[in-house]
């Protein structure tokens, strides 16, 4: 049996502060957009009284989702003892922390007075899911550093199977939670419905493993060592099985919606004639992050490395597309204020569908966030034993650490 | 002392920042805070329960009283951006599929004895007071608007830029979300009608009437007498203390 250890990812010093600075640089002008955002005032965005939660939001719903399915590989090893992922355990926690992180950071930036973050930590309105998610997410950010600790620390190595499996229960509340944000919105069409969390789940399960692939195969540039043939036929696996699930959920979701009397003109509204939301959802959520992938690993042209690599980012495009027509498409439909009524005039534009267009600050804001997530991955793997520096496979079991 | 005493292990560091941590932030919070069990204001009694009735047949087509008036007694000047300028009361123009009559009428902040704003507000700044009147406390919204995704009126605001000259009955704040609150600052120095009512009534429509449900002879409940009232999106059981008239 082969001894698993763990190293830290030692790269010339030079390339780590270019790829520092670079990534500094970018959560530089984030926090610089959400100064002048919060100085300002939200006028400057592309958010208004109509579309109340834009972009920002897209990119911290899916860095929180993400966060919660790039765990699902840790979550393989210790809840499921599936053995070739234990290796890739302490990596899946760590980027599930940055991207919680990251998510979290630009939620709390977009806010209207960001400065009362204290508030919102102290004042709890426990009947409100947005409240509990608080809880959830700083729960979760608590539990993911006992498990990294328990993965890495030898003496309580054996408390690691246990965390492991209370995270992985954890974080399928949170993405309930996540999913619930909009499921227990009663008065919009889009949401209102109990199915957008396993939704959001299987969602987190396939964004999580392209993004976890994609960070594994940027790091295997530097040293070949990590993925053997078996892990990635194993991803392959893993990302049809979540692409599936994810498009029987969206099917389920859609098909509820057009059977639901009041809920019908929405469904039209984003599956034939709402214009750019339409063509997000089937362009960019079903056919690039979802149909697209799933030809390309079925399809025998490419190596398996390069579909998985190419579907993985396909994915993470259809993710973003994702996001825009659950949050942004749910917004822009007006409300049903008066259903045996048409409204001819409102100065509040009740009766049009919304358009948005975000401002550079809301985007700036969003990609801040990205590079916040992937520094807080850097700086983890070069200063802690994250890495496993064996050729992955069923005989690397037991653990050890050292420097590579 | 020797330079082996000021060295903390790493495990030393961690145990130290906790336990920092658990004291400055953790432990306060176990004890409930006394402060927050004390009403913010006395005057405010369950026996009261504040209500308008819209009668839509009496609302004026192009009639901009009630808008007007909100606009002065609560200080919402705007910048001239009407998709981000603040509007705590419309008048919304609206067409029967069945008979083709047209009628205009006033939307507001609806009054939910069952406010979704409220359920979702993280930190309880939307809140209901026990004599039905569903508001902001503006010092403790944090602008996260999830209030506004709820209300399926669509009565709230979200302060979008800087305010300079607020009214001190009416404290607003750029960054914090608000709507109508049957005029609380009046309610509260004893008043019983709203600028709206009070605009409506003096341009001789009176298709809005407040008043106390609690109160038989409050023009609220008059009105409630003479016509059957019923609620905007009944379906939901919001239980609205706004009703409407006439369509």
């Amino acid at each position: 049996m082969k001894k698993l250890i763990f190293g830290k990812y030692l790269i010339d010093p030079k390339i780590f502060w270019s790829q520092f600075i670079l990534l500094g640089f970018f959560i530089f002008l984030g926090f610089l957009s959400s100064l002048y955002m919060e100085h300002e005032g939200h006028y400057i965005t592309g958010m208004n009284n109509q579309i109340v939660w834009g972009m920002p939001h897209m990119f911290a719903v899916l860095l929180i989702v993400i966060a919660s399915g790039v765990l699902n590989i840790a979550s393989l090893s210790s809840a499921f003892n599936k053995v070739p992922y234990k290796p890739l355990a302490p990596l899946s926690a760590l980027l599930a922390l940055a991207f919680l992180v990251a998510g979290l950071v630009i939620l709390v930036l977009d806010l209207g007075r960001p400065n009362r973050l204290i508030v919102a930590m102290t004042t709890f309105n426990f009947k409100s899911i947005f409240a509990w998610n608080i809880f959830l997410y700083s729960g979760f950010a608590l539990v993911l550093i006992i498990y990294i600790w328990t993965m890495l620390d030898r003496e309580v190595n054996s408390f690691s199977k246990s965390v492991g499996t209370f995270a992985f229960a954890w974080r399928i509340i949170l993405t309930t939670g996540t999913g619930s944000i909009f499921g227990f919105l009663v008065a919009r069409e889009a949401y209102a419905t109990a199915i957008l969390a396993p939704l959001f789940i299987v969602m987190s399960l396939s964004y999580g493993t392209s993004v976890y692939y994609l960070t594994l195969r940027a790091i295997n540039i530097k040293f070949k060592t990590y993925m053997s043939d078996e892990l990635i036929e194993n991803f392959r696996s893993l990302t049809i099985i979540f692409l599936f699930a994810h498009l029987y959920f969206l099917f389920l979701y859609h098909i509820t919606n057009l059977y639901i009397a009041k809920h019908i003109n929405f469904e039209i509204f984003i599956l034939s004639s709402g214009g750019f939301y339409t063509f997000a959802f089937w362009v960019g959520q079903v056919f690039i992050g979802i149909i697209l992938p799933l030809i390309i690993i079925f399809s025998n042209k490419l190596s398996i490395k390069s579909s998985m690599k190419l579907s993985s980012i396909l994915i993470l495009i259809g993710s973003f597309a994702a996001m825009y027509v659950i949050i942004i498409g749910g917004q822009a439909y007006p409300l049903t204020i008066f259903p045996d009524h048409i409204i001819i005039e409102s100065s509040f534009y009740d009766n049009v569908v919304h358009n948005y267009i975000p401002s550079i600050y809301e985007f700036i804001l969003g990609l801040g966030g990205v590079a916040l997530a992937l520094i807080i991955v850097l700086i983890g793997i070069t200063n802690f034993y994250i890495l496993p520096t064996s050729v992955i496979s069923k005989d690397t079991v037991t653990s050890d650490n050292t420097d590579k | 002392m020797n330079n082996k005493d000021l060295q903390l292990s790493r495990r030393g560091f961690l145990v130290k920042s906790f336990s920092a941590i658990s004291v400055v932030y953790v432990i306060p919070n176990l004890f409930t805070h006394a402060e927050a069990a004390k009403p913010l204001d006395q005057k405010v009694s369950s026996s009261t329960k504040w209500a308008m009735a819209v009668d839509v047949d009496k609302c004026v087509s192009g009639c901009t009283a009630c808008v007007d008036a909100c606009i002065e007694e609560n200080g919402l000047y705007g910048f001239d951006r009407p998709e981000t300028d603040s509007q705590w009361i419309r008048k919304i123009k609206i067409q029967d599929i069945k008979t083709d009559k047209v009628t205009t009428l006033p939307m507001m902040c609806q009054h939910c004895e069952n406010p979704p704003c409220c359920d979702v507000c993280p930190t309880g700044a939307s809140f209901r007071r026990i004599d039905g009147i569903v508001m902001v406390n503006q010092h403790t919204c944090i602008g996260c608007r999830y209030c506004m995704m709820a209300c399926p009126f669509k009565a709230r605001s979200f302060v979008h830029e800087n305010l300079t000259e607020q009214l001190t009955n009416a404290p607003r704040g750029k960054g914090c979300v608000e709507s109508c609150n049957f005029c609380a600052n009046r309610i509260d120095h004893g008043s019983d009608t709203t600028a709206c009512e009070e605009a409506c009534q003096k341009e001789g429509h009176q298709a809005i009437s407040f008043g106390d449900l609690s109160d038989s002879e409050s023009r609220v409940n008059k009105a409630l007498r003479k016509k059957d009232h019923k609620r905007l999106r009944a379906d939901l059981m919001l239980k609205q203390r706004v009703t409407y008239t006439g369509f």
